[in-house]
């Protein structure tokens, strides 16, 4: 190293003092990466796929997913898995579409989902965090109560006819051309306050120091046992939330809604930068993971592929984020 | 001393699973003076730490702090009374920042958020009074051990400290970051902060240290001032000679003769940073050759090295006459050598599978998993070695766990001679098991190196190393120091080896 001169080593340490601060943001910049190349990429091979319609319906498309994201983003930095998502999304659906039916006001049943999915998450976390059960058993074991309970609501698809639920999905604000409904704006919103309570209170820093080492976590003072069930709630409110989305999207409740959403949401989240393994990542990552699978899913459309092949390349680009980071994790590890 | 102890410790008690961790043991610690907690493997000192820092209750005793008794349920709660620690595996998040790691669930708040800007501020302070100046938003990743630990220490200063518990703080810093540390220490120290320092390293606790306790199989051993304990006393009180009445015959075989002593294994200059500078040693057929040193001597290193379960970083490992690189245990093992843990626990016996299963675990292995072992052969093969490393209860299923240590470890002497390994390496097997079984697996260990076998003995005991060993290799400080002829030492002669300060640094 004699041979760097002072000022090329000042510029040299002020580089890798920006990289130092700036590392965890990397796959995340990598996500935003894929994101712009699959524009261009669409662009180039499509003429018109770059259109302010599609940006904004990549957003009110797939609003659900994006407030899955933002519950998972939580659970993952934990170093958790919430499997149950997709279940309860439809479980909250489900119930909403047979209450509004039977004329019970959305300003009750609204509440009532958003209670009914943290109820989920609550029984999730206190068999992770008090009896000590994996992540992965105790939220598939949920995924069937609530994909069990949705066919004791009803067999058969319940259409949705209340104005104010359909109103969240039909009112688009904006212009012709760019525009937004009221459940991207909600989307948008969680995004939000997720991204300020991850990054803003004790209990967000918690997240990621139980995800960086538990026992560490633990033997600092902080509120483990606490925190840890919260993420789950977390998760199970968003589900909720997305359950209302879902339910103004499609306007119907059915049973079989969101089977394998949970799939695509963790899916979207390890895309979106958030490490399997918990203690790095971000809700605004997850965010850029739930575009980059609409894109990924529109391009196929675009192509008039079968639609199995969102999947294929969902799963590729799985693949390779999930290599990266073990290589990321294995070099870090190696200090 | 009159003023009244900070903290103090009556009559502790544990028990783990039926082994007793600590047995009536008395410790006080007063403010302004640096503590040391001395003792071998399994003497109890994690096991106290753990009890004052509310990691673990105990079953008997009290603790009391400013003379007020208290019983802390948990780490946080001994954190409020002022009782911080640091470990040796430190234990920070790498994936957070250096402020997070200071200020983690104390960050000031502006109306319910964190103020980063302030948490900065505090998590700087902090860092100045330990002499840091590191970029609070750097990655803790991205710095050093030693500027970790320090940023650790940071983190306990930042908070209403009254004691200071460092658990190994030195076992990977170099000489100038001992120093730095030394240098907060006595900072510390100075301001009221009573500060426990655990550390085997002998010539770091005559720096630094006012007082010892020392601790033995659980058992207080006593309470000294460093400056009135010769290094000497303080070693041999660490080592005990429980066992030296029971003075059992000695090698009892003939060795083999000299014609058939040829090198079995010869390691040229083999090391690992930070854990054993470059050594060299050659093991005979049919010797049992004993390394003595003190916890941290680098013994177990050593030990590592040669059966290679560590790989070395530096010179070569020669056996039957051709260079080895061993990648993994299972290499070594296949051909013929073979290693016992001294972590019993993690690292050895499979609690839950029943004797048979535990002895037959390395044979199966070293056959395959698909040509199974025939039912009828395994409960022979079984049989034959309760019988002769006389296992007790003579039960073949009997859950592993449940044995005694001692039993347990005839059960890992058993697994390793099945596959028959004509090198054993033996870390510590006389650990924590009663003087009867101590003696029995001493008389396997001169059996088997009078069959030819050659055996690397560990142990902390040195009465044991010389009444086993043909031949003894003293460590100290991560180094080999002397080759000794146990015929012409004596246990007093090999305790002042073991224990003397490096004088020629």
């Amino acid at each position: 190293m004699s041979a760097v001169t002072p000022a090329a080593e000042t510029r040299f340490s002020s580089l890798r003092k920006l990289i130092q601060r700036r590392v965890s943001w990397l796959p995340v910049g990598a996500a935003v990466l894929i994101l712009i190349l699959m524009f261009v990429a669409g662009q180039s091979y499509f003429g018109r796929f770059l259109t302010p319609r599609l940006l904004s319906s990549l957003l009110v498309d797939n609003a659900y997913l994006v407030v899955l994201a933002a519950g998972m983003t939580f659970v993952i930095l934990t170093g958790g898995i919430d499997l149950s998502v997709g279940a309860v999304m439809a479980f909250t659906g489900m119930l909403a579409a047979k209450l509004l039916s039977t004329g019970v006001p959305p300003g009750v049943v609204i509440p009532l989902m958003i209670v009914s999915g943290a109820v989920f998450g609550l029984i999730i976390g206190v068999l992770v965090n008090y009896f000590d059960v994996q992540p992965f058993i105790a939220s598939l074991a949920g995924m069937f109560l609530a994909r069990g309970l949705c066919f004791v609501v009803s067999l058969e698809a319940v259409q949705v006819k209340d104005t104010t639920v359909l109103g969240l999905q039909s009112v688009k604000l904006g212009t012709f051309e760019w525009y937004i409904t009221p459940t991207g704006i909600i989307a948008l919103l969680v995004i939000a306050i997720a991204a300020w309570v991850l990054g803003y209170t004790r209990f967000g820093r918690t997240v990621y120091a139980i995800g960086g080492n538990e026992q560490s976590a633990r033997l600092m003072g902080l509120p483990v046992a606490r925190t840890k069930v919260l993420v789950y709630v977390i998760s199970g409110v968003c589900a909720g939330i997305a359950g209302l989305l879902f339910t103004a999207y499609t306007a119907a409740g059915y049973s079989l809604n969101g089977i394998g959403t949970e799939l695509d949401t963790i899916a979207s989240v390890v895309i979106g930068g958030t490490l399997l393994a918990g203690g790095s990542g971000y809700v605004i990552g997850s965010l850029i993971g739930v575009l980059v699978y609409g894109v990924i899913k529109v391009s196929i459309t675009f192509l008039g592929a079968d639609s199995s092949w969102t999947r294929i390349t969902i799963g590729i680009l799985l693949l390779v984020f999930v290599v990266v980071q073990r290589v990321l994790v294995a070099r870090g590890s190696r200090r | 001393m009159d003023a009244q102890p900070v903290l103090e410790v009556v009559g502790a008690q544990l028990r783990f699973a039926g082994d007793t961790a600590l047995a009536d043991v008395d410790f006080r610690m007063f403010p302004g003076e640096v503590h040391s907690l001395m003792g071998e493997n399994g003497a109890g000192k994690s096991t106290l730490i753990k009890a004052i820092t509310g990691a673990i209750r105990l079953d008997a005793g009290s603790i009391s702090v400013d003379g007020k008794t208290v019983s802390f349920a948990t780490p946080a709660a001994a954190q409020r009374a002022g009782i911080r620690t640091v470990y040796q595996e430190i234990d920070l998040l790498p994936n957070l920042t250096v402020a997070e790691n200071i200020m983690l669930g104390r960050e000031p708040r502006k109306l319910g958020f964190i103020d980063w800007r302030a948490t900065r501020l505090a998590a700087r302070e902090a860092m100045r009074q330990v002499g840091l100046e590191l970029d609070p938003d750097s990655l803790l990743s991205s710095h050093s051990l030693a500027v970790q630990q320090l940023v650790a220490i940071a983190r306990a200063v930042s908070t209403e400290l009254r004691i200071l518990i460092l658990d190994e703080p030195t076992s990977s810093l170099d000489q100038d970051e001992v120093a730095e540390l030394f240098g907060v220490i006595r900072e510390l120290k100075s301001r009221g902060v009573a500060i426990l320092f655990v550390s085997h390293f002998l010539e770091q606790v005559y720096e630094i240290c006012d007082r010892v306790t020392v601790l033995r199989n659980g058992s207080m051993v006593g309470e000294y001032l460093t400056t009135e304990l010769l290094r000497i006393d303080l070693v041999q009180k660490m080592l005990g000679r429980d066992i030296s009445e029971l003075d059992t015959e000695s090698r009892s075989t003939a060795p083999l003769p000299e014609s058939d002593r040829r090198v079995v294994l010869s390691a040229t200059e083999v090391g690992r940073a930070h854990r054993i500078q470059p050594t060299s040693v050659e093991l005979l057929a049919g010797e049992v050759l004993g390394l003595a040193g003190l916890l941290g001597s680098g013994r177990t290193e050593l030990a590592r090295i040669l059966s290679g379960v560590d790989p070395t970083e530096t010179g070569r490992v020669v056996y039957e006459g051709k260079q080895r690189h061993f990648a993994e245990p299972r290499e070594a093992l296949a051909v013929g050598v073979a290693y016992s843990s001294e972590d019993r626990k993690h690292e050895g016996i499979i609690a839950e599978l029943s004797v048979r299963e535990n002895i037959l675990l390395a044979l199966q292995a070293e056959q395959g998993w698909v040509r199974r072992i025939a039912r009828r052969r395994q409960d022979e093969l079984t049989a034959s070695w309760i019988e002769a490393l006389d296992i007790r209860p003579a039960n073949a299923e009997h859950p592993a766990g449940l044995l005694s240590g001692g039993n347990q470890q005839k059960v890992m002497l058993a697994r390793l001679l099945a596959v028959a390994p004509r090198v054993l390496v033996l870390d510590e097997p006389t650990r924590g098991i009663d003087v009867g079984a101590k003696i029995e697996v001493q008389r396997v260990i001169s059996d088997l190196a009078a069959t030819g076998m050659s055996v690397v003995f560990i142990s902390a005991e040195l009465e044991e190393v010389l009444r086993v060993s043909d031949r003894i290799l003293v460590l100290r400080d991560r180094r080999a120091v002397a080759e000794l002829d146990p015929e012409t030492l004596t246990v007093d002669m090999l305790l002042a080896i073991v224990a003397k300060a490096d004088t020629d640094e």
